[in-house]
């Protein structure tokens, strides 16, 4: 029962690393951008929640009326106003311009909310739990769950049932003849990049207030998203879901042997994966 | 018509190089001790940005994990030291050795991501590296330890002595590893490596095999970065994972200076590693203001001016003062 309970745990816990990569995955499948700032702005995200909070008095879950739009909006600046001047044939500008990105991020806030390590209040929905058979299981844990699979089945959705999902897919395949065919890529990419950031909002609310956060944890977090986007195959959003899933479980069982071992057997499963099946367990898309 | 490799700026700049090197050979005696740890601390990042630039400007290996190399290198100089009794000056070398030893699964494994995810994979390998070496407690485990003092003794007898001899290692890894930099893109290999970095496509159905020359660069520029990185701990005395592993040290940092001085270019590195220790000197006291403002210069360079600082004064004066390429030169307009 021990290990039924550490695989659950770990399940669910994969749900927010879904989180994590969901818009990691979404915005490499409409411009085939890596950005190495992703993890930073899940911090800020965080943060922004903590300055919603703290001045309005909101219950975290509630900042999220403001904290997505605002991610949302401050995506598509950012991708209009300086990331699509790096898109091209050329790998290096948008990677070395996110890698910046990052350390502006970082830096301003560290600058503002200093190093201390913060954490939001969301009073009896950290500790709550209810009762499954012999297992014990929290509910924040169960709604980040939820909310990732809510999050993946609405953009999957969005992907293939509407049409700007058409639209992304277009400029997705081929961007010089979605641009002969009407579509603005400048306009559509900052609209990807808006959702994207959306998610994340929702990711760094809940990573605020499952886990303490400080300015420098972004790193991280970007790794444990890029693990999950490729342990699941590339440009396959459920994949992502079960990328996550496979990387929080392999960490519970890692940190069941010794508390030590947490991160780093998701590192060694990603590894194994990388090691047996390049392509991830379920691509759609060639890198 | 001739063909030359040379130029008459090249000539003049290898006279003035000689001649600086000289004077930096010299600098124990005639500089002070601040200032020998600084410009010390200043050869090993010229060291580290001319490795990283040979990986990222010239074999498209876009890595922000070097500190994987730099803090193995550190910790192998320790154990070598510490528990083989090696003397530190050949525990360097046998730290080079071991990184290109261990830079071979790391290759084969994440030479399967392509791109920017092979940028993050390279981190991936970093964290790797720093919670396994956070679980050796013979090494001090997450805190760390200190080199004992009897073999820091062993390098020279007095503190000034140990002071020059790192420096000279310093200076002496800095001008080899430009060295070694020079003569391979000017080798064989190197030119295989331009053809790779201009087209992929048009290189392999020259019969480049591209897989190949990848490797090699990588596991040479992660045996190289071992070394460097075991200096620059034999200057520190003390490491820890957190401080072996850092990526805003070894490699943010790194990445700012290439990019600022200019990306796939011998003399980017150098003019970056210059810019950023005077800003850096200047602007120290400003902490975390420095590090957004270093951020914001690299996402202006890289937006207005890709090619850095030095790409700009060489589309300007079409001047190399490292001469890789061929000229032609014809004789009839040399005549008029």
């Amino acid at each position: 029962m021990d290990w039924v309970n550490v695989i659950v745990q770990g399940t669910l816990l994969g749900g927010l690393y879904a989180l994590f990569a969901a818009g990691l995955s979404l915005i490499f499948g409409v411009m085939r951008l890596v950005n190495i700032a992703h993890g930073d702005l899940i911090i800020f995200a965080a943060y922004l929640g903590l300055t919603v909070v703290m001045t309005t008095g909101l219950h975290p879950i509630l900042a999220l009326v403001f904290v997505i739009p605002a991610m949302a909006l401050i995506g598509y600046a950012l991708q209009v106003g300086i990331l699509n001047h790096t898109l091209g044939d050329d790998l290096l500008p948008p990677l070395l311009v996110t890698f910046g990105l990052s350390v502006i991020i970082q830096n301003s806030l560290l600058e503002i909310y200093t190093a201390d390590p913060q954490k939001m209040d969301a009073g009896v929905l950290e500790t709550a739990s209810f009762s499954l058979g012999d297992l014990q299981l929290g509910v924040l844990p169960v709604l980040t769950f939820g909310i990732a699979v809510v999050v993946i089945a609405s953009l999957q959705w969005l992907f293939y049932r509407t049409a700007l999902g058409r639209a992304f897919r277009a400029v997705s395949d081929d961007q010089d003849i979605a641009q002969l065919m009407g579509l603005n890529r400048r306009h559509i990419f900052g609209l990807a990049m808006a959702l994207a950031l959306a998610v994340t909002a929702i990711a760094g609310i809940l990573l605020g207030i499952r886990t303490s956060f400080d300015p420098s944890v972004g790193g991280g977090r970007l790794i444990f998203g890029f693990e999950a986007v490729i342990i699941g195959g590339l440009g396959n959003l459920w994949g992502t879901l079960a990328g996550g899933v496979i990387l929080g479980v392999a960490q519970t069982i890692g940190a069941k042997i010794d508390p030590g071992w947490q991160i780093l057997a998701g590192h060694v499963a990603f590894l194994l994966v990388l090691a047996i099946r390049p392509q991830g367990l379920f691509p759609r898309i060639s890198g | 018509m001739r063909v030359i490799r040379t130029s008459k700026a090249a000539k003049i700049s290898i006279m003035l190089a000689t001649l600086v090197l000289l004077v930096l050979i010299l600098a124990p005696w005639w500089a002070g001790r601040a200032d020998i740890r600084l410009m010390g601390e200043l050869f090993l990042y010229l060291a580290l940005a001319s490795l990283w630039n040979l990986m990222a400007g010239y074999a498209g290996l876009v890595s922000v994990g070097q500190q994987a190399y730099v803090g193995f290198g550190g910790y192998m100089l320790f154990a070598l030291t510490i528990f083989a009794g090696f003397p530190p000056v050949v525990a360097i070398v046998g730290a080079g050795a071991l990184g290109a030893l261990v830079s071979v699964p790391v290759a084969l494994l994440i030479f399967r991501l392509r791109g920017a995810y092979f940028a993050i994979g390279t981190w991936v390998i970093a964290e790797v590296f720093r919670l396994s070496f956070a679980q050796v407690s013979a090494l001090g485990g997450g805190s760390g330890s200190s080199l004992p003092v009897k073999i820091v003794r062993s390098m020279a007898d007095g503190r000034s002595e140990r002071e020059a001899l790192s420096y000279w290692l310093a200076l002496g890894i800095a001008f080899c590893v430009i060295a070694a930099v020079y003569m391979f893109l000017r080798s064989r290999q190197g030119l295989a490596l331009t053809a790779i970095r201009d087209n992929e496509l048009a290189a392999s159905s020259l019969g480049i095999d591209i897989w190949r020359t990848k490797f090699v660069v990588y596991v040479v520029a992660s045996a190289l970065t071992a070394m460097v990185g075991a200096l620059i701990f034999l200057q520190k005395l003390r490491i820890s994972p957190d401080a072996a592993f850092s990526v805003n040290d070894w490699t943010a940092f790194v990445i700012f200076i290439v990019v600022i001085g200019g990306i796939g270019t011998i003399e980017g590195p150098i003019i970056g590693t210059l810019i950023f220790f005077a800003l850096r000197e200047t602007l120290a006291d400003l902490g975390t203001v420095y590090l957004m403002v270093l951020g914001v210069v690299a996402i202006l360079i890289m937006l207005r001016a890709p090619k850095g600082l030095w790409g700009l004064v060489r589309a300007r004066f079409d001047l190399e003062l490292f001469p890789l390429g061929y000229r032609v030169i014809s004789d009839k307009v040399k005549k008029e």
